[in-house]
C-alpha cells in the first residue's frame, strides 16, 4: 500500500491532537507515514506519540537551519520526503502557516491541492465547506500527488499501533529557501488555554459583555470547560481583545465539539467562522438573535446573570 | 520604493453566495462583487509606504471584466495606476495557475514589494501570496501585523498562534497583510474624481506569454466534482431564563456527554 505523508506538528514534546486525526485519515487511503521537521532532537520525543497513532514510518528532517527561516524550508524538507516515497498522498493540519507549506510544496510536486477539508476519502478527495457553511463541496486532485490540508477536529482519532521506523531526511536547503529569516519567534499569549483553531471547546464573547473588564466572564466560563476563547468583530474592533481571537470570515474558523456564544447575535460573517461546530450553545438576551437559528441550545436571558451561573454550576458538577 | 498590491473581486459575503450548477464554478451573477474586504489593508499599507518612501503604487487584479470597479476603487483610494489581467481562458483558474499569472504579470511591471491581503473571503484558502513567492524564489513575508522597510531590508511581524515572529528579507519581497494591521482610509471626492483618468493596463494572458493551456477550468490541478447546499442547522431548543438557564445548559452539556 502506498504512504501517506503526515506533517507533524508538536509543541513542547506533544503531538498535536490534529496530528493524530491526520494518522487516523492517512491510514484509510494508506499506510501512514508521519513527518517530523523541527530543531534537532524534535523526533525522539515524538516518536512513542506518532507509533501509538498507527504511523509506520518517521521520516525525520531536523536542523535549525530549518526554522531560521519562514515556511519555506518546511516545504523543501517535505519535497524530499516526498521524492524518497512516492506518496499517494500529503496531508497537513489547516493552520495558517500549514497552508503556506503546502501550497508551496504542491507546487514544487506539480500537483493540485486542497485546502481546509472537513472529510478526506479513501481516494484522497475531498469534502470542504465554503461560503461560512452554506455550501458542501466535493473536490478531488487531478493532477500530481494530492496535497490536502485538513481543518483540525474534522476526523474522529483512532489510535492503532503503528512500527514507527525511523526514516533519517538530509535536506540541504536552496537559496530561495533562506530568502526570509526568522529574526525574533514572540510568545504573547499568555496562560495556558488552549489555542482557537484546534481547540475541542471553544467559548466566544461578544459586544454584549459591554467592556473589555467583563471579558473576564467569558475567560471564568472557557475555564471552567477547559476552552479556548474567542470574540466576535465587534469585540475585537472596540479593542477589548487581540484580533487573534476573532471568530469568522475574516478570522479563524473554528469547528470544535462545542461552541458557546455568549453576547453574539450570530451575524453572517460570525456564523462563518463556526457554524460547522458540532453543538452550538448560545447566551442571548435577545430572543430574536440569529444565533439562536443554528444554537442547538439557547437560553434567552442577561448573560450577567447566566454565564457565571453557568460557569459555577459546571465547576460544581465537575468537583 | 515602487509597490505593487494585489487585490481581488469577491462576491459580498452579505449576500447568498453560490456556485453555478453548470461548472461548479463562482456564480458571479448572484452576489454583487466587491473588494476583498481584507485588500483594503493591503492597499492602505502600500499607500502609507509609499508617503514614507516615495514611489509608485499599482494594483494588480486577475479577474473579469466587471473587476475594474474594484481597480477604480483602489485607485480612488490613491494607488496610482493598475494593471488588470483580464482573459476568458481564465475563468475557474485554480489558485495554483492564478498565482502563476500574478507571478508574470509582476514582470511586467517595476516593484519592490508586492503586497495581498492574508485572504480572500470567497476561497478562503490564503495560498496565493506563499504561492507567488514560491514562483518567483522571492522572500515570502506573509500573515503580516506590522511591515517596515529599512532600505532594501523588509521586516514583518508575522502572526503566529502564540504572537508573532519577526521576519525578514531583501526587496523585491512578496507581502500579505492582515484584517487590522492600519485603518484603511476611505476614498475622498477628490480620490474618486481623479480615479476616473488614472491607467489601467489590461492585460490577456498572450500579452503576458502565457498560454492558455496553462489556466482555466479545464487545466486546473484540482477539481470541483459536486456540490450541494449545505443543510440549514435547525434551531434546537430555546429556554428563557428564569433563573434555571444555566443549570439547563448544564443539564444540555451533560446529556451530549460534553461535560
Ligand atoms: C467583510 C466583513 C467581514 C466580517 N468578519 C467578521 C468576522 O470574522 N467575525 C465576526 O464576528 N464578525 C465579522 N464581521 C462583522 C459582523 O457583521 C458583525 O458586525 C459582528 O459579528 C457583530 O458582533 P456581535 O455579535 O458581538 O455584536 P452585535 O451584533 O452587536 O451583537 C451583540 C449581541 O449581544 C446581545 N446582548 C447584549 N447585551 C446582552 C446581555 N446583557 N446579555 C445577553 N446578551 C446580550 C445582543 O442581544 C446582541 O445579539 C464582518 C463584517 C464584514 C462586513
Amino acid at each position: 500500500m502506498a504512504e501517506v505523508l503526515v506533517l507533524v506538528d508538536s509543541a513542547d514534546g506533544t503531538v498535536k491532537k490534529a496530528t493524530f486525526e491526520l494518522l487516523t485519515a492517512a491510514r484509510s487511503i494508506g499506510t501512514a507515514s508521519a513527518v517530523v521537521i523541527g530543531a534537532p532532537g524534535t523526533a525522539a520525543a515524538l516518536k512513542d506519540q506518532l507509533a501509538e497513532y498507527g504511523a509506520a514510518k518517521i521520516y525525520v528532517a531536523e536542523g535549525d537551519e530549518l526554522l531560521g527561516f519562514s515556511v519555506a524550508p518546511k516545504a523543501e524538507a517535505l519535497a524530499a520526503v516526498a521524492a524518497q516515497a512516492s506518496p499517494a498522498a500529503v496531508l497537513v493540519s489547516s493552520s495558517a502557516e500549514n497552508k503556506e507549506v503546502a501550497a508551496r510544496l504542491a507546487f514544487k510536486l506539480g500537483s493540485g491541492i486542497l485546502v481546509d477539508a472537513v472529510a478526506v476519502d479513501g481516494d484522497a478527495s475531498a469534502t470542504q465547506s465554503i461560503f461560512g457553511g452554506a455550501i458542501t463541496v466535493q473536490s478531488k486532485v487531478s493532477t500530481g500527488i494530492p496535497v490536502v490540508t485538513v481543518r483540525p477536529n474534522s476526523v474522529a482519532p483512532v489510535a492503532e499501533a503503528g512500527a514507527a521506523e525511523v526514516v533519517d531526511v538530509a535536506v540541504t536547503l536552496s537559496d530561495a529557501a533562506k530568502a526570509a529569516t526568522v529574526v525574533d519567534n514572540v510568545v504573547e499569549a499568555k496562560g495556558s488555554r488552549p489555542q482557537l483553531a484546534d481547540a475541542s471547546v471553544v467559548v466566544s464573547g461578544g459586544r454584549g459583555i459591554g467592556n473589555a473588564d467583563n471579558f473576564k466572564i467569558i475567560e471564568a466560563l472557557a475555564d471552567s470547560l477547559g476552552a479556548a476563547v474567542g470574540a466576535s468583530r465587534a469585540v475585537v474592533d472596540a479593542g477589548w481583545v487581540d484580533h487573534q481571537m476573532q471568530v469568522g470570515q475574516t478570522g479563524v474558523t473554528v469547528s470544535p465539539q462545542l461552541y458557546v456564544a455568549v453576547g453574539i447575535s450570530g451575524a453572517i460573517q460570525h456564523r462563518a467562522g463556526m457554524q460547522t461546530s458540532k453543538t452550538i450553545v448560545a447566551i442571548n438576551k435577545d430572543p430574536e438573535a440569529p444565533i439562536f437559528e443554528l444554537a442547538d441550545f439557547g437560553v434567552v436571558g442577561d448573560l450577567f446573570q447566566v454565564a457565571p451561573a453557568l460557569t459555577e454550576e459546571i465547576t460544581k458538577r465537575k468537583g | 520604493m515602487n509597490i505593487v498590491v494585489l487585490v481581488k473581486q469577491v462576491p459580498d459575503t452579505e449576500g447568498d453566495r453560490k456556485l453555478d450548477p453548470s461548472d461548479n464554478t463562482l456564480d458571479r451573477a448572484a452576489v454583487d462583487p466587491v473588494i476583498n474586504y481584507i485588500d483594503e489593508f493591503a492597499i492602505e499599507e502600500g499607500l502609507r509606504l509609499k508617503e514614507a518612501h516615495g514611489g509608485e503604487v499599482t494594483i494588480l487584479t486577475v479577474g473579469p471584466e466587471r473587476a475594474t470597479e474594484s481597480i477604480r476603487k483602489a485607485l480612488s483610494m490613491g494607488a496610482d495606476k493598475a494593471v488588470h489581467v483580464l482573459d476568458d481562458a481564465l475563468h475557474g483558474s485554480d489558485a495554483i495557475a492564478t498565482a502563476k499569472v500574478i507571478a508574470k504579470a509582476l514582470g511586467s511591471v517595476e516593484w519592490d514589494v508586492a503586497i495581498a491581503g492574508s485572504e480572500a473571503t470567497d476561497s478562503r484558502s490564503a495560498i496565493v501570496p506563499a504561492l507567488v513567492a514560491e514562483i518567483l524564489g522571492a522572500p515570502q513575508l506573509t500573515q503580516a501585523r506590522k511591515v517596515t522597510v529599512d532600505g532594501s531590508t523588509v521586516t514583518i511581524e508575522r502572526v503566529t498562534d502564540t504572537g508573532y515572529q519577526s521576519v525578514s528579507g531583501s526587496t523585491p519581497a512578496v507581502l500579505s497583510v492582515v484584517e487590522k494591521i492600519n485603518d484603511p482610509r476611505y476614498p475622498s471626492f477628490k480620490g474618486i474624481m481623479a480615479a476616473k483618468s488614472k491607467p489601467i493596463d489590461v492585460k490577456s494572458l498572450g500579452d503576458l506569454g502565457l498560454d492558455a493551456g496553462e489556466v482555466g477550468l479545464a487545466n486546473a490541478w484540482s477539481q470541483v466534482t459536486s456540490f450541494e447546499n449545505a443543510p440549514p442547522r435547525s434551531a434546537g431548543q430555546t429556554v428563557k431564563d428564569e433563573g434555571n438557564g444555566a443549570s439547563a445548559i448544564a443539564d444540555f452539556l451533560a446529556s451530549k456527554k460534553l461535560i
